[in-house]
């Protein structure tokens, strides 16, 4: 059987370009995808996947190679014409104009429809009822784009391309944005569309729902084809050696470790946004030595004003916040940091680092104010160049020198350098804030092992994530957070992911903790 | 080696770091654009002398070459005159200091000389603009500070007696200084308390200060007997300026005092912790925030020093060669120094190095409109030229093909047009 697409020789080079930015892509092994196949590409983050589908959805040129489809060799120059010839692509960020109807949305673009100078918009309606049954995704047409979940806005993406009879459907990291709950229900809609004769390209770092869904998987790095397997001769750790070129070691090694006094204390606190909206809503929490508190919850439930209020970023309107018995809750961050706090924010290129600044001044933000950094009114270089290098090296991070703009890094070095300095200081308390977003599994490991390491050493530790792993990793006890409440506080002990997985969709711990099934409700954001 | 020495060699390489970054390619990447856009000004600027001589078109009347000739020959005249008039005539100074005449020598000088005495304000209000940017702040302003600067100068100048010159010349300038620093903190204290856009406040300010200084000199600044002309009574000599030789030679110690002060807000800028608390605000106000620094404080510091450049730019015009203040004492210096930062990548040693340049165009201008009859308005074209290019760099790159640089701190201009927040 002729395979339904199949990548030849294909090659992409980006000459003069850092490397962390576009790697070459020299194709050694030919891209093959079966009709009504899932084929996952694994790799990490600059292996060559965006660029290796970008250029089967026409936004690259190759330098050579071939696509072909159905055993014809085509050309595609652009994304329309990728559209024609039936590809398709479910973009991480969703492509949807948020005021508009889902069939507005999804007749955007498709001339066809129009009837004389008119939108035929009961047609293209009853079009998406017909889909939505064949593939089993269910969405009401008439419902604007911003009033649905996450989850049901990536099923309207699905249905743009399956209305524009997309053959094969590229997926790009779709499942960052999703709860568990969500992401396992992506993936029996996945299931459907490849009984259904759909053909997919599956593209993730995450090793659980590669093993989840793949009929095949293909592993890339530094823009070669390192490995292809499927999953029933593959694990977790098989997978992430071939993606990282060494072993790696998944579980975080972590002895049981009695908490010691308490560090930090939230008290009843609320928080609003600029629109005066609450969205931290009487909170109390505790975090004490020696031990590391995981935040769970999907992105956007109070979280990052939580971590606001602690930090100094923003003011609580109610409820008292102590640190190692100081009242700090009106404190400035500054103030905060001097008290013995450390900070890994949630966005690490707006608010952790100045990109342009060298990575010798990024590693002394927080401090160049003081001795040695300063005498009197002058900083003082070589100390601070000195730091610098010292950290470099503890740290590893990877870069041609110390006075590198911090901006020419990749990702995980950036995260490496803020890391670096947060951790290098005195501290008494961390709070870290989606520390491993977006970062390649060797980083992952690493940053996990520093962070354990400071619990060990009797740091306090806040950790707030949307990743579910990291929390049952890391965290000695877990707090759910749910528009804006903390729904439940409990040690990790014989609690179940899914289980914390449906706290995070709002179902109540009792509810939760007793349930066994997969539940029916829908999890709501 | 030991600890001293080791630091020192630091702090230098960290300074070629900031002018340049150390490689060949990354010293290119920054002089590139701004040496190009000069390069293509002057290019195009021969284009349009040419265009515009009716020489030119009565030699193409009579045969094609003879126009293409004569096109060259007054292009060729009219740089010649420009050189001549700003930097001086080659010849006569090597005869100058061969015949060993100190008065020939330094009339034969005097052109270089007059240059510099043009390009001394405009190394004040560039450093200004500069300043602002590395801040995070556009300030359009300089023209309205350097006004009040003046004016402020003026006052001290003439009001104050009876001081010795060491004491009065300083309190003069700084008065000026002080003048232009409260009217551009207005705007920073504005923005960092409301969120008023710095670009609009100053714009309005200028005109505030343009009005308000009219009637400071038809008013209570008026001289004496000058018959309701607006014009401001002479400084006492003790608050002048020196100039070093005499009329019409007219370089002045203010040239000095402007390196200097591009060499104290290098130092302020690069080399203390005020500097580096407004570059991080200027550069990146969120993480500023988490640093723990105070995006409004720095806001109004860097809004205050700014402006007090640009008023010290009135300042020396006023002390060192008008030694009174009318209407027209700028030759909109202000709104040139943003072209003079930009060319010189807001740093110190670029603005004093694209002032000298402007201020030898200024000069040559003159000469050139006597002697070649091209109208000073050909600088004003160049100059409008080389700026376009350089604030639009994709011009330059896509004519030399040149390639996208990494991101570098330049990009503070465009957080500048943000606000910054």
């Amino acid at each position: 059987m002729t395979p339904i697409l199949q990548l030849k020789g294909i090659t992409k080079q980006f000459p003069g370009v850092l490397a962390n930015d576009h790697i070459d892509l020299i194709l050694n092994k030919d891209l093959i995808l079966n009709k009504g196949e899932v084929l996952a590409l694994l790799g990490e983050n600059g292996a060559g996947k965006s660029t290796l589908m970008n250029i089967l959805y026409g936004l690259y040129q190759p330098d050579e190679g071939e696509i072909l489809i159905n055993g014809k060799k085509i050309l595609i120059e652009s994304p329309t014409d990728a559209i024609k010839t039936g590809i398709g692509m479910v973009h991480q960020h969703f492509m949807l104009i948020p005021v508009f109807t889902v069939t507005e949305n999804v007749m955007l673009g498709e001339e066809s429809l129009r009837f004389g100078d008119f939108l035929d918009r009961q047609a293209a309606a009853n079009r998406i009822l017909d889909i939505s049954q064949t593939y089993n995704l269910q969405v009401n047409p008439n419902d604007l784009v911003k009033d649905l979940p996450v989850g049901v806005q990536q099923r309207v993406e699905i249905i743009k391309l399956l209305f524009r009879e997309a053959e094969i459907l590229i997926f790009d990291e779709p499942t960052a944005v999703l709860t568990p709950q969500e992401a396992d229900e992506l993936f029996g809609i996945m299931r459907t569309l490849s009984e259904q004769g759909k053909s997919i390209i599956f593209i993730t770092h995450k090793l659980r729902e590669v093993l989840a869904i793949a009929d095949r998987i293909m592993v890339i790095r530094r823009g070669k084809v390192v490995g292809e397997t499927l999953p029933e001769n593959a694990d977790k750790n098989s997978l992430a050696a071939m993606m990282v070129g060494r072993a790696v070691s998944l579980e975080v090694e972590k002895t049981e470790k009695e908490r010691g006094d308490l560090v930090l204390s939230i008290d009843n606190m609320v928080v609003a946004d600029k629109f005066q909206n609450i969205v931290v809503d009487h909170v109390s929490l505790d975090v004490h030595e020696g031990e590391i508190v995981g935040i769970a919850g999907v992105q956007g439930n109070g979280q990052t004003e939580l971590v606001g209020a602690v930090t100094g970023l923003k003011k609580p309107a109610e409820g008292k916040i102590t640190l190692l018995g100081e009242d700090i809750t009106k404190a400035n961050p500054r103030k905060i940091t001097e008290a013995g706090s450390a900070h890994v924010p949630e966005d690490r290129q707006a608010d952790g680092l100045v990109l342009p600044f060298p990575v010798a001044e990024n590693l002394v933000l927080c401090t160049y104010y003081q001795e040695p950094f300063s005498k009197g009114l002058v900083l003082q270089y070589g100390k601070i160049l000195d730091n610098a290098n010292q950290l470099i090296e503890d740290f590893d991070i990877r870069t041609p020198d110390a006075l590198t703009p911090v901006s020419n890094l990749s990702g995980g070095n950036q995260q490496k350098v803020i890391i670096a300095r947060e951790l290098s200081r005195p501290i008494k308390f961390l709070i870290a804030s989606q520390p491993t977003r977006g970062l390649d599994v060797g980083s992952i490991e690493y940053i996990h092992k520093r962070i354990v390491q400071k619990r060990d050493e009797g740091c306090a530790v806040l950790l707030v994530s949307s990743e579910l792993d990291e929390i049952m990793e890391l965290s000695d006890r877990i707090a759910v957070m749910y528009r804006g409440e903390t729904i439940a506080d409990f040690p990790n002990k014989g609690v179940t992911k899914e289980q914390v997985g449906l706290m995070m969709a709002g179902v109540l711990p009792e509810d939760a903790l007793t349930e066994k099934e997969e539940p029916l409700v829908e999890p709501e954001l | 080696m030991n600890k001293k020495s080791e630091e020192k060699q630091n702090a230098g390489k960290l300074l070629l770091e900031e002018i340049n970054q150390p490689k060949k390619r990354r010293i290119w990447g920054v002089i590139s654009v701004p040496l190009l856009a000069i390069v293509t000004g002057v290019i195009i600027g021969a284009i349009l002398i040419a265009a515009t001589s009716n020489n030119v078109y009565e030699a193409f009347d009579e045969s094609f070459l003879n126009g293409i000739g004569t096109s060259f020959s007054e292009i060729f005249i009219a740089y010649r005159s420009m050189f001549t008039g700003s930097i001086g005539d080659p010849v006569r100074i090597v005869n100058a200091f061969s015949s060993g005449d100190a008065r020939e020598i330094r009339s034969a000088l005097n052109p270089i000389l007059e240059s510099l005495v043009q390009a001394t304000p405009y190394i004040f209000a560039g450093l200004a603009v500069a300043l602002g940017f590395r801040a995070g702040l556009f300030n359009i302003g300089v023209e309205g500070q350097l006004f009040i600067g003046a004016a402020c100068a003026t006052y001290v100048g003439y009001a104050v007696k009876g001081l010795p010159g060491i004491i009065h010349m300083p309190l003069a300038f700084l008065a000026g200084g002080l003048g232009g620093a409260l009217w551009g903190f207005i705007p920073g204290f504005l923005k960092a308390t409301t969120g008023g856009h710095e670009v609009i406040n100053t714009i309005m300010m200028n005109y505030i200060a343009f009005r308000l200084t009219e009637w400071l000199l038809s008013g209570p600044m008026t001289r004496p007997g000058s018959g309701g002309m607006p014009i401001s009574p002479i400084i006492e000599e003790s608050a002048q300026i020196p100039q070093f030789f005499q009329t019409p030679i007219r370089f002045h110690l203010g040239f000095f005092i402007a390196l200097g002060f591009a060499w104290l807000v290098w130092w302020l800028l690069f080399k203390t912790k005020w500097g580096l608390n407004l570059r991080t605000v200027g550069t990146n106000p969120r993480a500023a925030k988490y640093a723990g620094l105070s995006v409004v404080k720095n806001t109004m510091i860097g809004m205050a020093l700014s402006g007090g450049l640009a008023g010290l730019a009135g300042a020396v015009q006023i002390l060192a060669l008008n030694h009174s203040m009318a209407l027209g004492l700028s030759s909109g210096y202000g709104f040139d120094s943003i072209a003079l930062a930009l060319i010189g990548n807001n740093h110190p040693l670029g603005v004093v190095l694209s002032s000298i340049l402007f201020g030898t165009l200024r000069n040559g201008a003159t000469r050139m409109m006597v002697i070649a009859r091209i109208p000073i308005d050909i600088v004003d074209v160049i100059q409008a030229i080389i700026l376009m290019l350089v604030a639009a760099p994709a011009i330059i790159r896509t004519l030399y093909r040149l390639r996208e640089p990494k991101q570098e701190e330049t990009t503070v201009f465009v957080s500048g047009w943000g606000g910054g927040q």
